[in-house]
């Protein structure tokens, strides 16, 4: 399912001496199938353009395309019910979600708004809570009663359990620990390669878009300035500091490395496998490389 | 050297009790001199935060003591005790008490009866250093989360305390919340030679202690410079722990068949062996 | 439509009004509101109506912009108008249309109310505008603390109005959140029966009380570590100054009080 924004401007309490523009000239393609990440500096507009995705905003200007329906300053509400089924968020800290007595309750609580019958929202449940890593017995807990990172897994399942076309993540991982948050992450990637869904990645970490992302969009001052694969948009870091954005870690090493040792700039290793391939191609075997 | 806090032997449990219940903090001793930089490491659950607790006296052991700048602490002085001690919590909106940046540094002189005259001079000073002090006037929900806790570090620093502890301060900050406030304690660390324990699980961040105190399941796992403590390597990444991106580059380099040297912990050291080896290939 | 809301609402500004201290615009607007009911002729009324006007100038508020603002209460004054207007039914018939019938003295006790009346909102709504609530909660905190005296919780009451006011941006947003949030999982609380309707607000409203719970507790732990106990010994970074701004402001009421006593008919 294809997602497009043509035009798209977004202004805040128009009309008051207190409106805002958060958005404006958006153009942007997100892919069928693809894994694309947003970056941007904080107040670049990505938290706006995220809730554009699934409708909970509707455009002041343009005009939003997800699948085959179009989102206007018009759409009515009730129009935008199945929109919401088809690309679920992962927003940030989504365990501030969790409302119901039990875990495996507050699980079903989307499937069954989108009129998914009391068994199979029961099931798909409790798959999604055995596949998020949860031990035995959690789906009868309260959710109150978890560590931390386990209701972030619930609130995670919850939006999972709507099994939605597109997943769209708000910083999944913030605030976890180092293997929380590797173990998430792999997860979205691995869920990403085998149910062939579109993943919209909303992310400070340059390391993850690297790493995960097949096509980056970059935010700035409310409009998009580049859009393109993450060795092309990470390729030229001044002009990304020019957005007040980072490279990776890798690349920043890798860039350190060549202007020292008079290289030119090879392609932008996205991962730290790759820049070790790289340096040792570089180094390695008297050379051979260059 | 003075010594400023002595842990020895203590032991502290949520449930005491539950005679099943485990202790959050388990028969752990280390002593930290004036002026030393302490990062204590763990993953989530590890006890770290426990820790601080039992040293700020909101919490109490059931065995063991916690000794601050020379004596045992107690409920009697418990109070006095804290005076020269300032801590900054993990999130930064729930630790803002004032309606303004300059009420908020405020608050822990005003409930220490400092007069007024020494309270705004301290204000205006304790925000210098924290280089927020354009920012007087402004109201919390106008303030960034990097800015919000550089407010809570000066009103910690306010009070000129000897010891101030950092609770996973920079955890839920984006990455440039996060250098701005390292930068900052960095800076006060070199001008001041203030004495600070930062609770992490950002190993970045562990590099620039002058001593690592490494927590699992409640129990102390190691201690050392960062250099001695991170050369357990494979069993710190066991621990669920992040190794350094220098180190984790060496490891994959050893298995491409580019060797480092042993313990290199900082990009700089890495990447100045790299170009060693280039122009000697 | 809130952005229009006057009520409650601070405009910082640096007018007379404005600089005047909280303590001394709180037992202003006090007395007025008393001197209010010492009015009972034409002349007394137009004298505060006139004295309100005079206020608003010196607050440097924009009339247009407070009278907009105050709509809902424009309504309830004219409705109360109309209540006198028909219902009072003494002095001279001054006009008839069916069963339409309008007396003098119903007209008069009418505009005698509705003057009433706005002037209270008015001057009400100026305090609010041109005091910071933080400023409003430290003059009470002042104001009140000889009841200190007999045991009543001055300083505690200041600081729980202080956090709660500090706290609503803060709550505000969570909420936002959190509805975005619940709508993204299906839920709908703009349509279904009254039943459903209430029924879909549970997946908001816990969340919510969950988070307040969970800050309060970080907050008290956070001042505990800060060494708050109490209002015991503790000393003010806020500080009011009273000066020829407050006594000349006070004068002024002083004066238009004893002229509305000499102009009651």
């Amino acid at each position: 399912m294809d997602i497009a924004l043509e035009q798209v401007g977004y202004t805040y309490a128009a009309g008051t001496p207190f409106q805002k523009r958060a958005l404006h000239d958006v153009n942007v393609r997100i892919p069928s199938g693809s894994y694309t990440a947003i970056i941007g500096h904080t107040g670049s507009g990505k938290s706006t353009l995220l809730q554009h995705l699934n409708g909970l905003l509707k455009p002041t200007a343009g005009r939003v395309r997800i699948g085959d329906t179009e989102v206007t300053k018009e759409t009515k509400g009730k129009q935008l019910k199945p929109v919401r089924r088809k690309v679920g968020i992962v927003f940030q800290f989504p365990e501030h979600q969790l409302f119901e007595e039990t875990v495996l309750k507050d699980v079903m609580f989307g499937p069954l708004n989108f009129g998914v019958q009391e068994e199979e929202a029961k099931a798909r449940a409790l798959r999604w809570i055995n596949r998020l890593g949860l031990p035995e017995g959690t789906a009868e807990k309260s959710p109150f009663d978890l560590s931390g990172g386990q209701m972030r897994r619930v609130a995670i399942a919850g939006v999972l359990a709507m099994e939605p076309d597109v997943l769209v993540l708000d910083e999944p991982t913030a605030g976890l620990d180092p293997a929380g948050r590797k173990e998430i992450m792999d997860l979205f990637y691995e869920l990403h390669e085998q149910r062939d869904m579109t993943t919209i990645l909303v992310t400070h970490s340059m390391e993850d878009a690297a790493r995960y992302a097949d096509h980056m969009i970059v935010m700035h001052d409310g409009t998009d300035v580049l859009q393109g694969p993450p060795g092309e948009v990470f390729g030229d870091a001044e002009r990304l500091a020019g957005w007040r954005l980072g490279v990776p870690r890798t690349v920043s090493f890798q860039r350190l490395y060549e202007e020292g040792a008079g290289l030119p700039h090879g392609p932008a290793a996205l991962t730290e496998e790759q820049l070790a391939s790289y340096l040792a191609a570089h180094l390695g075997e008297g050379g051979s490389a260059s | 050297m003075e010594r400023i806090l002595s842990l020895q032997d203590i032991r502290f449990s949520y449930t005491p009790d539950d005679p099943d219940s485990r202790f959050a903090v388990d028969g752990v001793s280390f002593d930290m001199q004036a002026g030393e930089w302490i990062a204590v490491v763990g993953h989530n659950g590890s006890g770290k935060s426990t820790l601080a607790r039992l040293i700020i006296g909101l919490l109490f052991p059931q065995e063991g003591t916690v000794g601050l700048f020379g004596d045992p602490l107690t409920e009697d002085n418990l109070w006095e005790k804290r005076s020269q001690m300032g801590m900054v919590f993990q999130n930064p909106d729930n630790q803002f008490v004032g309606a303004t940046v300059q009420d908020d540094v405020a608050f822990a002189l005003e409930n220490n009866g400092i007069p007024f005259g020494e309270m705004t001079l301290r204000v205006q000073n304790a925000l210098e250093q924290v280089k927020m002090d354009t920012f007087l006037d402004h109201e919390p929900h106008h303030l960034s989360g990097g800015q919000k806790q550089r407010v809570a570090i000066a009103g910690a620093l306010a009070l000129r305390p000897r010891l101030l502890i950092l609770d996973e301060a920079t955890s839920m900050l984006d990455p440039q919340g996060r250098e701005e406030v390292i930068r900052v304690i960095l800076e006060l660390r070199e001008k001041t030679g203030l004495s600070v324990i930062s609770i992490t699980h950002d190993l970045e961040e562990a590099l620039l202690a002058d001593r690592v105190v490494i927590m699992n399941g409640g129990r102390k796992f190691a201690e050392g410079t960062p250099q001695d403590v991170f050369l357990k390597g494979e069993a710190l990444t066991a621990l669920g722990l992040d190794l350094p991106f220098a180190m984790r580059l060496s490891a994959l380099l050893k298995e491409q068949g580019i060797p480092t040297e042993p313990g290199t912990m900082t990009e700089r050291k890495l990447v100045e062996q790299l170009w060693t080896l280039h122009s000697n290939r | 439509m809130m952005e229009k809301m006057v009520f409650g609402r601070y405009i910082p500004g640096d007018s007379f009004v404005h600089r005047l201290d909280p303590r001394s615009k709180l037992i202003f607007v006090f007395i007025f509101i008393a001197a209010v009911f010492l009015a009972n002729s034409t002349l007394s009324y137009a004298l505060l109506l006139a004295f309100t006007l005079l206020s608003i100038l010196a607050s440097k508020v924009r009339i247009g912009f407070l009278i907009g603002g105050l709509k809902p209460v424009m309504f309830l004054i004219a409705f109360t108008f109309l209540l006198h207007i028909f219902f009072t039914k003494e002095g001279d018939l001054l006009f008839e249309l069916g069963f339409l019938k309008i007396y003098e003295e119903g007209l008069r006790q009418g505009i005698y109310i509705s003057v009433r009346f706005l002037v209270l909102v008015l001057m009400t709504s100026l305090l609010t505008l041109t005091t910071s609530p933080i400023s409003i909660t430290d003059g009470l905190e002042v104001l009140l603390n000889p009841l200190k005296k007999v045991k009543f919780p001055v300083h505690e009451l200041a600081l729980m109005m202080s956090i709660s006011l500090r706290f609503i941006p803060t709550l505000m947003d969570e909420t936002d959140k959190i509805l975005k949030a619940q709508l993204a999982r299906g839920s709908d609380i703009s349509s279904g029966t009254m039943k459903e309707r209430v029924q879909a607000v549970v997946p908001l409203l816990v969340p919510l009380f969950v988070s307040a719970f969970k800050r309060a507790e970080d907050l008290a732990i956070a001042m505990e570590v800060r060494g708050y106990r109490g209002g015991e010994g503790r000393t003010r970074y806020r500080q009011l100054k009273w000066d020829w701004r407050d006594t000349t402001a006070l004068l002024i009421l002083l004066a238009v009080i004893i002229a509305l006593w000499f102009l009651r008919g």
